[in-house]
């Protein structure tokens, strides 16, 4: 045994051996991507930027129930209820501090009425700490933008609710 | 006057005189150095290349068409930044060092035939003026690790003298059986007998070149040499100087800008310095593999930069593939496997010249 292994390392066997293992990889497909030209996939359950969606008719969904606010383990998120133009109970200001989010994904499990949500997006990146304030307007604008691909989303994610 | 002349033919290189023997001195050395510091940039590029490849990464590809101009520009950025010197460090060898380990590297390429009378200083004792610059090379890293007046510096200024000592010595055995061989400490020679002597010989295929290489009858010796070689250079899987797991940078701790920039480039002019080295001992030096037509139609100096590259390769690879030593593993390797071995085999390799009568003695064939 212990003659064997003299032998083992006087003709270098592991060595080689790597050597020929890391030939192996140094002509193997490289796994690195061009980042900026493209894209690595991005999971349907892949929780980003969020989103405030709308229905088809253009009507908000948010019902201003306060669970998302209530669940946020961070306390980014500040909502003030009101009634809105029709007289129905809707939200005057929705904000959610982007800084302070954990992106748990608690809002968007806590909603009854799938309204806020953290849609595919991860390119926001500001360079201002003031931009990723963000209130309803742009909440809003969010889900009018990325409506088409956070449907395709929740509805692949459906299933296995 | 003519004394002055000469002189100034001497020293600058320019014919004032007409075309003497040494003009064209420092031009050459000029034009040395330049090539030598581009292909430094690229054995740097490549060195990337080859670590990130392994890794399934591709490596720095976005300065030039496939990086091709990366070195250059990190050359550009340390230049550019701010040195900083520590208040409690010793300024005057603090900077001092850097220059000391660019010097010695960049020395030691006067006497490197790159082709048949290439070389810049052909003299005689060729060897040992190699062995003599890059032993003085750790007095380079001693001075930074001391001048820094950082524990981490001194730390790593210290393993890497002990490591770097304690490599010379098996290099040095390993340069005495090529020289049992040779008989001649000229590099010149040494490459010139390793296309006149050899296995190609004895087995009477003298056109089968790379068979009469040294590589070949000592390979146990190129081995030893090459994995001192990685020592001495404080490559992976020996750079314990600069182990980051424990000491950051090591000697390089407390160094930025240009003066990291001139150890960067000391380090790995040396490390091509050995590279050409064991080109030159144990591959023929610019002799083509095979004495046949297409082969030797080919400039020596390109078979030359072709064989440093292929070392180089292993070097790098070397890196990639092998992890970091401990401190006292490396010890051990040194004085208690590669010393003996060394030794014996030069027992080993004068036995058997003394026997068989074999050795170059400036004729074909290798026996006199």
């Amino acid at each position: 045994m212990r003659i064997l292994q003299f032998l083992n390392s006087l003709l270098l066997k592991e060595f080689v051996a790597a050597f020929f293992l890391s030939m192996k990889y140094f002509f193997a497909p490289k796994a690195t991507i061009y980042y900026p030209f493209e894209k690595g996939h991005v999971s349907p359950r892949f929780r980003g930027e969020h989103a405030l969606r709308r229905y088809a008719n253009g009507e908000e969904r948010c019902i201003a129930c306060k669970l998302c606010e209530a669940i946020c383990p961070a306390q980014a998120i500040t909502i003030e209820a009101g009634p809105s133009k029709e007289g129905v109970r809707r939200t005057t200001r929705y904000d959610i501090d982007m800084t302070k989010c954990i992106y748990c994904g608690f809002c968007q499990e806590a909603c009854p009425v799938d309204a806020i949500v953290e849609g595919p997006n991860f390119e926001y990146a500001t360079e201002t700490r003031e931009e990723l304030f963000y209130d309803k307007a742009k909440l809003l604008d969010n889900g009018d933008r990325w409506e088409r691909e956070i449907a395709q989303n929740l509805s692949l994610d459906a299933p296995y609710r | 006057m003519e004394f002055f002349l000469s002189a100034l033919d001497y020293l600058l290189g320019i014919p004032f005189l007409g075309w003497g023997e040494n003009v064209g001195f420092i031009y050459k050395g000029l034009l040395l150095l330049v090539a030598l510091l581009i292909f430094v940039a690229y054995f740097l590029l490549a060195d990337r290349k080859i670590w990130a490849a392994v890794q399934m990464r591709r490596g720095p590809n976005l300065v030039g068409i496939f990086g091709l101009f990366q070195s250059f520009a990190d050359m550009l950025k340390f230049v550019f930044k701010e040195p900083v010197i520590p208040a409690g460090s010793d300024k005057f060898v603090f900077l001092l060092a850097p220059f000391v380990t660019v010097m010695l590297a960049l020395a030691a390429w006067a006497v490197i035939p790159l082709d048949y009378g290439w070389a810049l200083a052909d003299i005689n004792v060729g060897i040992l003026y190699i062995f003599a610059i890059s032993s003085l090379g750790v007095y380079g890293i001693i001075m930074g690790g001391w001048a820094s007046n950082s524990k981490y510096a001194f730390l790593g200024a210290l393993r890497s003298a002990a490591q770097m000592v304690s490599y010379e010595v098996s290099i040095g055995f390993v340069i005495v059986t090529v020289l049992l061989l040779v008989g001649s400490l000229n590099l010149t020679d040494i490459v010139v007998a390793q296309s006149e002597m050899g296995l190609a010989y004895v087995l009477g295929v003298p056109w089968m070149n790379f068979l009469n290489w040294f590589w070949l009858p000592l390979f146990p010796m190129f081995i030893i040499f090459f994995i001192s070689l990685l020592a001495e250079t404080n490559r992976p899987p020996f750079d314990l100087p600069e182990a980051e797991s424990e000491l950051v940078a090591g000697f390089m701790v407390e160094y930025g800008s240009t003066p990291y920039m001139m150890f960067m480039l000391g380090e790995y002019v040396a490390i091509v310095l050995m590279c050409s080295l064991t080109t030159i001992l144990f591959l023929g030096g610019w002799a083509a593999p095979l004495e046949i037509a297409p082969f030797t139609w080919i400039p020596g100096a390109v078979w030359f930069i072709l064989k440093v590259w292929l070392v180089f390769f292993m070097v790098s690879m070397v890196k990639a593939f092998v992890p970091r030593y401990r401190y006292d593993q490396l010890m051990r390797l040194g004085w208690k496997v590669f010393l003996p071995i060394s030794i014996f085999m030069i027992f080993v390799v004068a036995l058997v010249l003394q026997l068989t009568g074999w050795g170059w003695h400036g004729g074909l064939g290798g026996l006199a």
